[in-house]
């Protein structure tokens, strides 16, 4: 069973469509990136698989379940923006998830701190920008989810920990679980995909295995991106 | 291991190549235990399945095998290592004689050139 499926998916904010017609099945064990330039839908398909939106046609299933509590429970969620309250320290958070999701692994959790050199006893808000977006990553990729929903998750940090973070995802490889990833560095995540998904316009333009794409083409999926996306 | 990645070809390919010059150098020598697919994608920094693919690559030429419980191995087996040393060696030949006539050197001028390289006369 896919992980996460969408036929004929389709959203609309006001009068402009942010998906139409939109069909992507992803199944266990892939690590699939999900590429397209600006305002193409990536960040809207993965909060209508959160379920923080709802769809204006179409479906879209997590494990075969509609968004809503039991999708939710399986599957781990780091948004574009910062989503934790900012007063509380590391450690609390840890607590906080722990509270939260049963699937909560809190020794990986300290082990990723100690690893980046994270104070738990240190509040958010005093934190700079790259470890509270360390600290977020840590929490969502610390729970054993079917599906990771990665917005955007190396955007915001140095070259050093975006290759921790990178080693992170395959660490947790888990052939159960599927992980989406939205990124604009598409130089660095691609040695770690399965499959590129290319979104243009809130459409599925090429969905393809990365080693096939570069046999067939003979470049990498970044220079791909560039000749498909030339503004 | 040191891993580098070019663009114009897939990483499955590059790892087989990358993980064939480490057993035929001796880097790995013959019978060495192989660290996971897991432990091993992560030091290269690729996708597991990529890993993956690269080891059943490496299997069915025959220069690794793996024990069922016991992990996987670099072959024993010297005149298989010799023959893939063999099959690296032909194919940087070739690159580079493509690269030479692409520049204008004929064949003869070539092995010349090499010839005088060699007696430090280039």
């Amino acid at each position: 069973m896919p992980v996460l499926e969408c036929t004929g998916l389709g959203k609309k904010y006001g009068r402009v469509n942010a998906l139409e017609g939109l069909d992507l099945s992803i199944e266990p064990g892939r690590i699939v990136g999900l590429l397209g330039p600006n305002g193409s839908g990536k960040t809207t398909l993965i909060k209508l698989a959160c379920g923080l939106l709802t769809p204006s046609a179409g479906q879209i299933r997590v494990c075969g379940q509609a968004p809503g509590p039991k999708a939710c429970a399986q599957l781990s969620y780091l948004p574009e923006r910062m989503a934790v309250q900012s007063w509380m320290t590391a450690g609390q958070l840890l607590d906080f998830y722990q509270d939260f999701y049963a699937d909560f692994r809190r020794d990986a959790a300290q082990q990723m701190l100690a690893d980046l050199g994270l104070d738990p006893k240190k509040k958010i808000q005093q934190m700079s920008k790259g470890s509270r977006e360390k600290v977020q990553l840590i929490l969502v990729m610390s729970r054993a989810a079917k599906l990771y929903l990665l917005d955007e998750p190396i955007g915001g940090v140095d070259p050093a920990t975006r290759d921790y973070i990178l080693s992170t995802i395959i660490g947790n490889y888990n052939p159960e679980a599927a992980v989406l990833i939205s990124t604009h560095l598409i130089a660095d995540v691609e040695k770690i995909l399965d499959e590129a998904v290319f979104l243009k316009e809130g459409r599925v333009l090429l969905h393809s295995e990365v080693d096939a794409l570069r046999e067939e083409k003979g470049m990498s999926v970044d220079e791909l991106f560039r000749e498909v996306f030339r503004c | 291991m040191k891993w580098k990645f070019s663009s114009d070809a897939p990483i499955y390919t590059q790892l087989v190549q990358q993980i064939q010059t480490s057993i035929v150098s001796g880097a790995l020598p013959p019978g060495e235990r192989l660290p996971s697919v897991r432990d091993l994608a992560t030091e290269a920094g690729v996708n597991p399945n990529t890993m993956q693919r690269a080891m059943t690559e490496l299997e069915r030429d025959g220069l690794v095998h793996s024990q069922r419980t016991a992990g996987r191995f670099v072959t024993e087996d010297k005149t298989r290592i010799d023959e893939a040393k063999r099959r690296c060696a032909s194919q940087q030949i070739q690159s580079f004689l493509e690269k030479m006539e692409q520049l204008g050197y004929s064949r003869c001028e070539i092995l010349l050139l090499v010839e005088q390289h060699m007696k430090g006369e280039c």
